[in-house]
């Protein structure tokens, strides 16, 4: 049964974390619309874990405001059953078992014990209910942070990068769930610095980077501005090339390295258009952007730690190896390394 | 607000389903009056060797809680590992998302395990003080004798209020292994020999630990003592103020800082 009343709504205004001189949330304004999955995006370093804090009122702002459903975290009264969250799957006593673990936070807010023993059924730990959750496996103690997330049965739930350290099994599993409690109309937002991963979950994108806002829409937009398919020429001939495709109405827009991006303009065309004038190419091929690159363009100002030497293909304009597969890049979800 | 009886039920599953709640408390227990009554046992062979003023200022009482010293450790240790165990095993971040109201959190956690402590405490002090005088033969008190009950009530008080003093400390530094580090010496070896020295020793007996245990003694100067400029309560008030400087101190600590 849900309340009725309840918007479940999450307001962040001005939101701001320093850290000295450090700036790790830079005045964060957005909303986590109610019964649906907001994907929260960010490469690592980008405050999605300080964000997430100060949501669940751990870490104190510097400055601005987060409320739910109006109301500042701390007056919630029995927070869990209005918000669940799993921030990392080691916040548990490892020398108490996996049943009283549960047991102490659902008395603290007044959920019935039986629903100890739900939760636990739920993520599929009753069979180790009674361990001691030290010697839980990552998988384990993910599904335990689960539990306790579920555990006042909260229509919002926070899950900081939750397929972190999973198998594919785990991966699989944890989708299905933020689906299915989706379903039951249940506000979800999820962080991850993975997008394939976003795009098979999140319904809505909320994208930062060094703690600022980059980007705020649905993911259906996010695919459609971003999934552009588009050809790429390369040739000697650069500009003789660029100025014949310009006098046929094509754009071509110079992407680094010599090539030329053409979108919209069949790679056929393109091919007997230069065959006619008698340019050379060293590259004709037709390219797909995958929804990672967009997010790496747009958060390649925004990385704080580089990984120097990467292939990582089209991450912004340095120059960085040729690629002649005539193919390019698909969206490839394991692509993107942290 | 989280009912606070609703905390207070929470934070008592959290103490009674870790192990290290029974050790603790046992050795607390087991080591004062295990170690009370040998010092008893062997005060009583030897106490024809003490010198006149030392016989004449003989403390039946003082002498069966001496096991404290060590046993007192133990209760260092379980206070220490209560508010600790919260921060070294992560535990406080879904503990303060689940009872965000900072005060409510701290003071039921710290109202469960002092509560505890105080039970166990007097516990040791009453079994310490029966042990001891049975084993003292001829030397014994009674407790029906002048101020022989507050004593007992006081050893028990003592270490309740010991506990009390560490959860704050652990609250304030945030590491069971640091406050250890700090609160172990501290009681064992540096109020103990800041006490017996010159000068020092009138600094020493404000410390929480020689000002609170002037509650258990019977005689003002037992042993040949000098005399404290305060008396038993004075004493436990002294200690008081230090647990309650510590304990706002790590409330201050927890309202401020992020978890």
């Amino acid at each position: 049964m849900r309340a009725l009343t309840l918007v479940r709504m999450i307001e962040l205004e001005g939101l701001t974390k320093r850290y000295g001189p450090k700036t790790a949330v830079d005045h964060l304004s957005f909303q986590v619309r109610p019964g649906v999955i907001t994907g929260f995006l960010g490469p690592n370093g980008a405050g999605k874990s300080t964000t997430m804090r100060m949501m669940l009122d751990l870490d104190n702002p510097t400055s601005g405001t987060v409320r739910i459903d109006g109301r500042h975290y701390r007056d919630l009264d029995e927070p869990l059953k209005y918000i669940g969250a799993l921030l990392d799957a080691k916040a548990m006593n490892g020398g108490r078992s996996a049943y009283n673990n549960l047991l102490c936070l659902a008395q603290s807010n007044r959920i019935p014990e039986r629903r100890v023993g739900e939760v636990l059924d739920l993520v599929g730990l009753t069979p180790v209910a009674r361990k001691k959750s030290k010697g839980f496996s990552l998988g384990m103690g993910q599904r335990l942070g689960i539990a306790s997330a579920l555990l006042g049965d909260p229509e919002i739930l926070m899950f900081d990068e939750p397929v972190n350290g999973l198998d594919p099994e785990g991966i699989h599993w944890i989708r299905n769930l933020m689906k299915a409690l989706a379903a039951e109309g249940r506000t979800i937002f999820v962080s991850s610095h993975l997008m394939s991963e976003m795009a098979l979950t999140a319904d809505h994108l909320i994208v930062i980077g060094q703690g600022k806002l980059l980007a705020d829409t649905s993911m259906a937009d996010f695919i459609q501005q971003n999934s552009r398919s588009y050809v790429r020429l390369r040739s000697p001939q650069q500009e003789r090339l660029r100025d014949l495709l310009h006098a046929n109405g094509f754009i071509a827009v110079e992407a680094g390295n010599g090539t030329l991006e053409v979108d919209g303009v069949a790679i056929e065309k393109l091919g007997e258009l230069a065959a006619e004038h008698g340019l050379v190419l060293h590259e004709l091929s037709s390219q797909r952007a995958s929804l990672e690159e967009a997010f790496m363009q747009m958060t390649a100002g925004a990385v704080e730690y580089h990984a120097h030497g990467t292939d990582v293909h089209g991450a912004g304009p340095a120059p960085g190896p040729q690629w002649s597969t005539p193919s390019g890049p698909a969206s490839d979800p394991t692509s993107q390394g942290a | 607000m989280a009912a606070a009886s609703a905390v207070l039920q929470s934070e008592w599953t959290k103490i009674r389903t870790v192990s290290s709640t029974v050790w603790t408390l046992a050795s607390a227990l087991l080591v004062t009056v295990a170690m009370s009554a040998a010092l008893c046992a062997l005060m009583s062979s030897t106490f024809d060797d003490l010198s006149d003023l030392e016989r004449a200022t003989f403390d039946p009482t003082l002498i069966s809680f001496s096991g404290m010293i060590l046993g007192q450790l133990a209760m260092v240790v379980f206070g220490v590992l209560v508010v600790g165990t919260e921060y070294s095993s992560g535990m406080i971040r879904t503990s303060l998302a689940a009872v965000p109201q900072r005060a409510t959190f701290l003071f039921s956690k710290i109202a469960v395990a002092g509560t505890l402590a105080l039970v166990v405490g007097l516990a040791t002090s009453f079994l310490s003080f029966f042990l001891g005088q049975a084993l003292l033969g001829e030397h014994r008190t009674s407790i029906g004798a002048d101020n022989v009950l507050r004593a007992v009530i006081g050893g028990g008080l003592y270490m309740g209020l010991i506990a009390l003093f560490s959860m704050g400390v652990a609250a304030m530094l945030r590491s069971s292994m640091l406050s250890l580090g700090i609160l172990v010496p501290f009681f064992f070896l540096v109020s103990q020999i800041l006490s017996a020295v010159p000068k020092a020793k009138e600094v020493a007996a404000y410390f929480p630990d020689q000002a609170g245990a002037k509650i258990m003694q019977v005689v003002p100067n037992a042993m040949n003592s000098e005399e404290a400029a305060y008396g038993p309560w004075g004493g436990l008030g002294i200690m008081l103020i230090w647990v309650a400087a510590a304990l706002i101190g790590g409330y201050l600590v927890l309202k401020k800082r992020d978890a």
